[in-house]
């Protein structure tokens, strides 16, 4: 399933807010008491007009619905910022902005 | 390091790019993402995932600052923001000192300005700490974050 993503950029700072469970491997479900599986993000780039200005590693330690803000210099209005990310399990998902 | 990987990677500016190379068979599908930090990620103690990540010689500096809540109700989301007058950032990572796998996230950074801001679990009270990578240097700064419930599961 891929990753769903929104982003925004404005005031120099770029924000993306993921949509994904962000499992750790190691919490157990409340009911079953099973292990539920590691299922979380572990790669996120973000480029502004086709330059990468982030490429991020996560671990499972990173909340559920992962918020990543960040600023950049000299970010413009109309600027085009582009995000992907990819999952362990090999899900992929990618959203865009313009500056605002 | 698989340097023409690299090189492929920077010079491929567009998400174009970089298919033609999966296709052209450059690039297998699913490398054309940094190498994720396996020894980091999987390290169980603090001091083993900033030696992973070649952070193990990291000073204590006062232009590093860690901003998070004194005390979080709920680990599962522990809001944290790194603030660093630093030039030349080339990276910043971030650990929760007492989580079953210290290591939250990495950020390689080109043109960073001086905030980054995530959202991270912490199974305990424990350290969060940033380390940051300016002109080739590590730097570090923690904040103690009480956790009165904590959000690893477990």
């Amino acid at each position: 399933m891929a990753i769903a993503m929104r982003v925004r950029a404005s005031n120099g700072e770029i924000k993306v807010l993921m949509t994904h469970p962000s499992e750790n491997g190691m919490r157990k479900d409340a009911k079953s008491g099973q292990v539920v599986p590691a299922h979380f993000v572990k790669n996120v780039t973000v480029a502004v007009n086709g330059k990468t200005v982030m490429d991020g590693q996560w671990g499972g330690g990173i909340s559920k619905d992962p918020y990543l803000g960040f600023k950049v210099k000299g970010l413009k209005a109309g600027d085009k910022v582009s995000v992907s990310a990819e999952d362990n399990k090999g899900d992929k998902g990618s959203g865009e902005a313009t500056v605002s | 390091m698989n340097t023409t990987r690299r090189l492929l990677l920077k010079s491929a500016t567009s998400a174009g790019l970089v298919a033609a190379a999966v296709a052209a068979g450059l690039l297998k599908p699913g490398q054309a993402l940094a190498d994720w930090n396996s020894a980091g990620f999987t390290a169980t103690k603090a001091a083993d995932a900033l030696g992973a990540i070649g952070a193990g010689g990291a000073a204590a500096s006062s232009d590093v600052e860690v901003k998070a809540p004194d005390i979080a109700e709920n680990g599962a989301v522990v809001p944290v923001e790194v603030v660093t007058r630093l030039p030349n950032v080339e990276s910043i990572a971030l650990l929760g000192e007492k989580n079953a796998n210290p290591l939250i996230a990495i950020y390689a950074l080109t043109d960073f300005d001086g905030s980054l801001t995530t959202r991270m679990k912490m199974g305990q009270t424990a350290n969060v700490r940033a380390v940051v990578k300016a002109g080739g240097k590590f730097y570090t700064a923690a904040k103690e974050v009480k956790v009165t419930v904590g959000g690893c599961g477990g």
